[in-house]
């Protein structure tokens, strides 16, 4: 321990070097925050971080292996029994899928208007979430090995979850649909009524903007993307409304929904092949 | 000397090691606001025992790491160090011989400043700020202080760091 302050330092003062390090680091942060200029580097020096991510989620993955093969026959007899009783299910709905697409395929041939295209899915596994509370980003463990771009998708089984926002070599990082700052235009699927949803940084909620206070929106209408903004595809389930507020005083009505997806529970997660790739300029 | 030195540094680097990992050990959602602040910690606890010895450079480029593991904005942890390092700096001498529980309270001032810095980069990206919660890590790091100095303290005589 160096008690004694020493009396002739060499080289510039602390404050000066602190002054000049500030400054430095508030450039980075203006030009992190105002342009694209530091997003390759980002990826690329962000792929040093995977390692830590995949180690972090090493205890989780132990104790899902302990479990998956720690099981008495019986457990597995009932898992067993009751994934043959759900795929049951999923198998009718999935007859009446057959013909309710075909229907459809024949109406949207009778309106002239384009096919829906079956869109590609890659199946991805979450890796970490992001400490920092105010953001709601989570890592998951495909990168740009597995062709994953700016601005992909990511669903869970229930609905959409967000969207890519950073690709490094083998993870990238995933803004959830309820971050305060991201935003995403859909419609009732009911009635077909356009909104964006916004997110407010809450994991349970999301709200939509400017409702006016006539529009027909009811609790516990479905809300799906509308693939308006071109960068999610059409028809995913996004949230539920469940408070709708006419407020006479307020120029608008305040909607708030709950996200179908579990943002905060889904391992498997998919992400969807459906548009183009999307330069980082239009992020 | 030189010697010593080499052996310091694996030291603090495995300690900063290890808290880079708790940094971004995922907890539930609702308990990420109690987390401390490892790293602040670790770098209040070592500028305080050997002010000397560390480069502002080197803290710098931690604060890069975090931002690049976290994903948070480039420079938002730097800028955060470099103020708390600062402060450390020009206080060692006074807080050094402070009783735990007023190291405790210089470490919630201190970790509070941080989550400031925190909070006005993230205004400037568009968030919304929170309310009073966000000087919840400062709390926790506060009442965190005691156990980690106090270990630390220890480990520090048992590998003869220095």
């Amino acid at each position: 321990m160096q008690a004694i302050k020493p009396l002739f330092t060499e080289g510039p003062s602390i404050a000066s070097r602190v002054i000049s390090l500030g400054a430095a680091a508030l450039l980075l942060i203006i030009l992190n925050v105002y342009t694209d200029a530091l997003t390759p580097v980002r990826s690329v020096l962000g792929s040093l971080a995977s390692p830590f991510y995949l180690l972090t989620d090493l205890p989780s993955r132990l104790l899902g292996w302990g479990q998956e093969n720690v099981l008495s026959r019986d457990q597995l007899q009932e898992d067993n029994d009751a994934l043959r009783a759900e795929l049951l299910i999923h198998k009718r709905k999935q007859q009446q899928m057959a013909s309710l697409a075909a229907e459809n395929v024949r109406l949207r041939q009778l309106l002239n208007s384009a096919e829906m295209i079956k869109d590609r899915v890659l199946v991805a596994e979450l890796v970490g979430v992001s400490p920092d509370p105010l953001t709601h980003r989570v890592v998951i463990n495909k990168g740009r090995r597995h062709d994953v771009y700016l601005g992909q998708p990511l669903l869970d089984a229930e609905g959409l979850m967000g969207q890519v926002v950073e690709v490094n070599e083998f993870t990238s990082q995933v803004l959830l649909i309820t971050d305060a700052t991201h935003a995403l235009p859909v419609q009732i699927s009911r009635n077909g009524v356009r909104a964006v949803a916004e997110g407010i940084g809450d994991l349970y909620h999301l709200t939509l903007r400017h409702v006016s206070n006539t529009v027909d929106v009811r609790v516990g209408d479905l809300l799906v993307s509308s693939g308006l903004g071109q960068r999610f595809p059409e028809g995913y389930p996004v949230a539920e409304v469940t408070s709708v507020v006419n407020d006479p005083g307020q120029p608008f009505a305040r909607v708030v929904a709950r996200p179908k997806a579990y943002l905060n529970r889904s391992r498997h997660v998919l992400l969807v092949f459906g548009g183009k790739a999307t330069d980082a300029g239009e992020l | 000397m030189v010697l010593i030195k080499a052996h310091n540094r694996w030291v603090i680097t495995a300690t900063f090691g290890l808290a880079l990992f708790l940094t971004v050990f995922p907890v539930a959602a609702t308990l990420r606001w109690f987390r401390p602040e490892f790293i602040t910690l670790l770098v209040i606890y070592w500028v305080l025992v050997m002010p000397q010895q560390f480069s502002l450079l080197h803290l710098w480029l931690l604060g890069c790491a975090v931002d690049l593991l976290v994903g948070s904005v480039l420079g938002q942890h730097s800028l955060a160090l470099m103020v708390v390092t600062y402060i450390c700096m020009l206080s060692y001498q006074r807080v050094r011989s402070y009783a735990l529980w007023q190291q405790s309270a210089f470490v919630f001032l201190i970790i509070g400043l941080q989550q400031l810095v925190g909070n006005w980069v993230h205004s400037l990206s568009g968030s919304t700020p929170p309310s009073l919660v966000f000087l919840m890590p400062a709390l926790v790091s506060a009442l965190v202080w005691p156990f980690l100095s106090l270990y630390l303290d220890r480990l520090r005589l048992r590998l003869h760091v220095s």
